[in-house]
């Protein structure tokens, strides 16, 4: 069994926080994993990714080779093209339709959509506005990763747990909303 | 044993903990930020109250851990490439005098430049000054290599560098962690003058430098982080050292190669092991992140040996950092790709927060300016240097930190006017000051902009030296108080601020302008934290 993951999205979106969810499931179910992140100056409102890598074998690379991905997860549509040259044949496209514009020259997010639709697999959805209905519109990172979960080979309880533990400290209300966030994913995906 | 999931950075850190560490010292800088911070978060370093505090700048955090380890104990300080740069005088000078506690120096480098000026490769400080290196290939390695990294640095008296990469010190695995060991006693160097680097002891020291290398050669031979695994195909045999070792086995397995592989783990380079691979080969790929060093030493001036395939032949590309994908070019394999990215995909630089007030600086800056027809802005490296993007294209230099000064002193020497410098409070505080002493002695006319958004921003919202000191600070150092302004970057205050630039570039002589504002993340982090706590 391997996974291998791109997690994309603009610095402040919340990626890392997929990947730390993804990160502490991992372990919970024994798995190996690497995991690859951005610190520095492109947090700063600037295009971010995280290579993340599932085993249940030792893994050598921290990052995945071209055209390996099994997933990209974004939070952003457009940066959701920007690793395409990862995506594997079969892989999945999962992700946010809302664009974050901070550049002058963002696309016609009409024309964005039309290019994701134009790769064979793609899971397309609205996350901001699922997420305020679970209850906090902070919580799109967590809706993607939960449209995303059936094509994570680790039973879904365990994503459950690794947020019960990752947002235990922020009280019970966040815990809840974000598992109300990942849940609301996952039947969004339509998988 | 407990297990961790640890960037490259905290599995370091969690590793110097777990010997024993009792100072560390630091100087932000990506991608060598999470080294200390880890420790500063630790519960294991609040109980033995290890010392924890950043430094000034990369020198001072140096020499301070000189003086831990004077002491006897261990100390380690971590930093990024060009930070080594700067302390590369105590650096180097640590050499000569040797250490007495173990003392390690972490030097983490960037290549493909993502959050930097350049992509030096720290080994060659190794080479400079005599010095052991280590390089570890994973998280689990750059973990257990710390041990003994402390211990050679013990057993020769000798300062030991660490030097890691991007790719490393930001990946995250699971580490399995050893039962720690207690700190080290204070005890005084047993020679008294071993760190009085007079001439006469200098050239004593020197003999013992010069001698040890072979030894410490003969040291990292030994070392158990080197692998040899033969192959069936002696066409060609893999030279592969640290991280460089992960991408080659991600193509070629762990096992039953078709090519001889050696990985390496350190300098100075085991020519035993080097030998013993190209003796059974007709040629030999060497695969190295960073600069080709070990190639360059290889081939020689002469490069009249065996076959080499590396970054010199264009085998693998000069520069940037390496990956899975460019190994396995390399090696002949087959690779996939996905698919292009299209064409409407727009690049997306960093950019300002909104409600950063560096943002209105510039933009009261910007119109300072425009009342002249020359003028330069010399800027230097912080989130301000976002200055030199559009809409603002308003700077014209960043060099290496505290350079804004210093250039702007230079180019008022040479007639420039307005000549002026925009510099961050942390970056200030770390090589601006003499700088600015320079100026106020020759009594330079010169602007400089202190950009305080009271943190070290760029890095992740470091407490800065500066907050609270600058106005005292530049008092001090000699610049005539009525031409210290204090202005408050917002947009309100628009054309005020741009009066006060243009009366400051109009006085001839030092002027200061902090310009202060507290940054917007960590504002925003304070108040969560208050909130939480309620
Ligand atoms: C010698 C050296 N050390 C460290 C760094 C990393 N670095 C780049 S910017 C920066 C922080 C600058 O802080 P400040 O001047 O306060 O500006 P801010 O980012 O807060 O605007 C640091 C630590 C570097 N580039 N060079």
């Amino acid at each position: 069994m391997k996974t291998d993951i791109i997690i994309s999205g603009v610095g402040g979106q919340g990626i890392l926080s997929i990947a730390a969810t993804i990160g502490l499931a991992a372990v919970a179910n024994k798995l190996y994993l690497k995991q690859s992140e951005v610190h520095g100056m492109s947090q700063r409102g600037g295009d971010v990714q995280s290579h993340f890598r599932l085993s249940d074998k030792p893994i050598a690379s921290d990052l995945i080779p071209y055209g390996k991905a099994d997933i990209i997860i974004s939070v952003e549509p457009m940066e959701s093209l920007r690793y395409l040259p990862w995506l594997s044949k079969n892989g999945w496209i999962v992700t946010n339709s809302v664009p974050m514009v901070n550049i002058p020259d963002y696309p016609a997010a009409e024309d964005i959509i039309n290019e994701i639709k134009k790769i064979k697999n793609h899971i397309i959805i609205d996350a901001d506005s699922i997420a305020k209905e679970a209850g906090s519109s902070k919580a799109g990172n967590i809706v993607i990763l939960g449209a995303a979960s059936p094509f994570i080979q680790m039973p879904y309880s365990s994503l459950e747990d690794a947020i019960r533990k990752l947002f235990g400290k922020k009280g019970e209300e966040i815990v809840e909303i974000n598992l109300k966030a990942l849940k609301a994913g996952r039947e969004a995906s339509g998988k | 044993m407990k297990n961790l999931l640890l960037l490259g950075d905290e599995a370091i850190a969690q590793a110097a903990l777990d010997a024993g560490l009792s100072g560390m010292y630091a100087y932000p800088g990506t991608p060598s930020t999470e080294i200390m911070e880890y420790i500063q978060s630790s519960e294991q370093a609040e109980e033995r109250n290890v010392h924890r505090e950043w430094s000034a700048n990369e020198k001072t955090a140096m020499e301070a851990a000189l003086g831990m380890s004077y002491c006897g104990k261990r100390a380690m300080v971590a930093m990024k490439h060009v930070g080594l740069n700067v302390a590369a005088d105590p650096f180097i000078n640590s050499a000569m005098t040797g250490v007495n506690g173990g003392l390690i120096v972490v030097s983490a480098d960037d290549p493909s430049m993502h959050s930097s000026q350049n992509e030096q490769d720290s080994r060659f400080y190794a080479k400079f000054a005599n010095v052991p290196c280590f390089e570890p290939s994973d998280q689990q390695e750059a973990y257990e290599m710390i041990f003994d990294a402390f211990e050679l640095s013990e057993k020769y008296k000798l300062p030991v560098l660490f030097r890691i990469t991007t790719r490393l010190a930001h990946s995250r695995a699971s580490v399995s962690l050893r039962e720690p060991m207690p700190e080290k006693k204070l005890s005084l160097p047993a020679d008294p003058v071993q760190f009085v680097l007079l001439p006469a002891i200098a050239r004593k020291k020197y003999k013992y430098l010069i001698d040890a290398f072979e030894k410490l050669r003969y040291e990292i031979r030994l070392s158990k982080y080197n692998s040899f695994k033969d192959g069936s195909n002696r066409d060609m045999g893999i030279i592969a050292c640290g991280i460089a070792y992960n991408y080659l086995i991600e193509n070629i397995g762990s096992s039953n190669h078709e090519y001889p592989v050696l990985k390496l783990s350190g300098y100075p380079f085991p020519k035993d092991l080097i030998k013993d691979i190209t003796g059974r080969c007709k040629s030999v790929l060497i695969l190295e992140e960073g600069a080709p060093m070990v190639e360059e030493s290889l081939r020689g001036l002469l490069d009249d040996g065996i076959k080499i395939y590396g970054r010199m032949d264009g085998t693998v590309p000069r520069d940037g950092e390496l990956n899975p994908t460019i190994v396995a070019k390399s090696l002949g394999m087959e690779t996939s790709f996905g698919s292009e990215v299209p064409s409407l995909v727009k690049s997306r630089p960093p950019s300002f927060c909104k409600g950063c007030g560096h943002a209105d600086m510039f933009n009261a800056l910007i119109d300072a300016l425009k009342f002249y027809k020359t003028g330069s802005v010399f800027a230097d490296i912080g989130c301000y240097t976002l200055g030199a993007l559009p809409p603002y294209n308003s700077i014209n230099s960043c060099v290496d930190m505290g350079a804004s000064v210093t250039m702007a002193v230079g180019a008022a020497d040479a007639g420039l006017f307005p000549s002026v410098s925009v510099i961050g409070d942390s970056t200030f505080t770390h090589s601006g000051m003499t700088g600015l002493l320079d100026a106020v002695v020759k009594g330079s006319s010169v602007t400089i902009i202190i950009s305080d958004n009271s943190t070290t921003g760029m890095t992740g919202g470091q407490d800065s030296h500066a907050t609270g000191r600058l106005e005292q600070i530049c008092s001090g150092l000699g610049v005539d108080e009525k031409h210290i302004r204090l202005i408050i970057p917002l947009r309100k205050n628009h054309e005020e601020n741009v009066l006060i630039m243009r009366e400051e570039f109009e006085h001839r002589g030092v002027s200061v302008i902090i310009a202060q504002r507290e940054c917007i993340q960590t504002a925003t982090k304070k108040k969560r934290a208050v909130t939480s706590n309620r």
